[in-house]
């Protein structure tokens, strides 16, 4: 018999994808309950208030790049490491969606559920009083395609190589101290003066000062684009090199 | 028949895995020469004991697994550069099924379905292998011969030319092997190509037209299962005796004989036994002052076929 058209099985297999992660609610958690929280305590505690634009407009661009980072890279790590050791990868690649119909359905669901994340959490900031800068969002979406992809690269890198339990504590590790120390959410500016070096290098910080600059001024931030780039390029090739299906 | 030429043709193929840390940084040689040859509208078995490389040679047919060396055939073309026309002419039911655990069964099936421009009815699919029947619960939670039929039914949606089967009846019952392989039976009449591995004699002598037998890496013995046993229907019988450890047999008396000791004090006698060879092997046993504690005579099976190849010891 013949295949499907490879559009249709992309896109059929980023809707099971998509389908898959919203089920799931420790994804969920990850996904929108983690980053509302932070917005909301973004919102109304002071923390944010040392720095001199208010409070919701120097903290949603970071929690949008706390989604990136739930998304994009733990919560796909984490289910295609399982998917793999189940053999869920090797099934689906003897059908004829084949494995880069395989890779390319989950990126299109990891851009479907941010776009539900995105949504969410912008609708939230409105309701709390953040201006949605509209001139901001070109370059902010410019800023996102690397960063997604960088994040996207970096899970299945891990879920490639490493046991599914490492990936889970891996990945969920990582997710922690990025949002915690990675110049996601607390920009790099303000992180202690001796680990601004190593921070400025990590594609966290890069995601965060871009969102933050193309949503608070409408700037776009090359330096931080070209970072995300770098990122995205070396991890997938060390991911297309790297990453056992089996 | 959509053309003449086989489904599936390996010839020499070779197989490494490795470099093993283990071993010091070096390959370990999986497959060491499987050649064989998968025609339209029969079934095709691969028969071997645990670890006689069924599986890896079925991962080089189905381009899972890159050959490292041979040749590797599917519907004439290189599977390991398989593209999605390829895969869709191919159904694979892996051993170790792949279904994603937290789906339901026929959503799952409609999703495979859905790769595929013209797949056959997901219900009637459904129906015909019983997994309506347990469509409410998700994948995680079915027997193993519940995911052992859904995973048939996800190699089957697309309407194959070849299917391959890695051990189709492990795990289930008698009544899901019966609707198997009726079904298996009937894909063949419509001539379909089947590949299928086992190490249960009793489904390649059911099932197979045609069988390979593996053994250590190698294609050992191939034919009909009468052509394997054959030998043994006219000529070649096996007589069986049990007595004391270490007798040779007077080989000038009886050149065409074979004796071999399985464990101390289990002969089997084998070649082409004639009355009068009995007359001798008795003989021998009076001079021996040998009284066996047991005696038979018996024609060889597959599973003596088998046997004989792949070792009576467990390895």
């Amino acid at each position: 018999m013949t295949a499907s058209p490879l559009p249709v099985r992309v896109l059929q297999h980023g809707r099971y994808e998509t389908v898959a992660m919203l089920r799931n609610g420790e994804q969920l958690v990850l996904a929108i309950v983690l980053p509302l929280l932070a917005l909301t305590a973004i919102a109304f505690t002071p923390f944010f208030d040392v720095l001199e634009v208010p409070r919701l407009e120097a903290g949603t661009p970071g929690v949008i790049a706390l989604c990136v980072l739930s998304t994009a890279f733990t919560g796909q790590g984490i289910a295609t490491g399982f998917d793999r050791r189940y053999g869920v990868l090797r099934f689906l690649s003897t059908t004829p969606l084949g494995r880069s119909g395989l890779i390319l359905g989950k990126v299109l669901a990891v851009g479907a559920v941010l776009g539900i994340q995105v949504t969410v959490i912008c609708t939230t900031a409105i309701l709390f009083g953040w201006q949605l800068p509209l001139g901001g969002l070109v370059p902010a979406l410019a800023m996102l395609v690397p960063g997604i992809a960088a994040f996207t690269a970096l899970g299945l890198l891990i879920a490639g190589t490493l046991r599914p339990e490492a990936t889970l504590a891996v990945t969920n590790l990582v997710w922690v101290l990025l949002a915690a120390v990675g110049g996601i959410i607390i920009p790099r500016s303000s992180l202690p003066e001796a680990i601004q070096p190593i921070i400025a290098l990590l594609p966290s910080a890069a995601l965060g000062d871009g969102l933050r600059a193309a949503l608070t001024s409408g700037a776009f931030d090359l330096p931080s684009f070209a970072l995300l780039c770098g990122w995205a390029a070396v991890v997938g090739v060390a991911a297309v090199r790297w990453f056992k299906w089996s | 028949m959509r053309s003449s030429s086989p489904a599936v043709e390996v010839s020499g193929l070779v197989k490494d895995f490795g470099p093993v840390s283990s071993l010091d940084g070096k390959k370990i040689r999986v497959l060491d020469g499987v050649s064989l040859c998968a025609e339209k509208g029969q079934v095709t078995a691969l028969l071997g004991a645990n670890g006689a490389g069924k599986t890896t040679t079925l991962e080089c047919a189905q381009g899972l697994q890159k050959a490292s060396a041979g040749s590797v055939r599917l519907l004439g073309e290189d599977p390991w550069r398989a593209g999605a026309d390829l895969r869709s002419r191919v159904g694979i039911m892996l051993q170790e099924g792949g279904l994603p655990p937290a789906v339901r069964p026929v959503p799952l099936l409609r999703h495979v379905a859905g790769m595929f421009a013209s797949p056959l009815k997901v219900d009637d699919l459904a129906g015909r292998l019983g997994i309506d029947s347990f469509a409410r619960t998700s994948v995680r939670r079915l027997s193993g011969g519940q995911k052992q039929r859904l995973a048939l039914a996800c190699a089957l949606v697309g309407d194959p030319e070849v299917l391959f089967l890695d051990e189709p009846s492990a795990g289930l019952d008698p009544q899901s092997r019966n609707i198997v392989f009726e079904l298996i039976s009937e894909l063949r009449t419509e001539g379909m190509a089947i590949i299928l591995t086992t190490h249960l004699l009793d489904d390649a002598q059911k099932l197979a037209d045609y069988v390979y037998i593996l053994d250590q890496g190698r294609t050992v013995r191939q034919g009909t299962v009468p052509e394997l046993t054959a030998h043994a229907a006219d000529a070649t019988r096996e007589l069986q005796f049990e007595a004391r450890a270490g007798l040779t047999l007077p080989f000038a008396r009886v050149p065409h004989l074979q004796l071999t000791e399985r464990s101390p004090g289990h002969y089997g006698v084998s070649g082409a036994l004639t009355p009068k060879d009995l007359a001798v092997l008795a003989a021998w046993w009076e001079e021996e002052g040998v009284l066996p504690a047991s005696l038979s005579l018996t024609s060889r099976s597959l599973e003596d076929v088998f046997l004989d190849i792949s070792g009576r010891g467990i390895r």
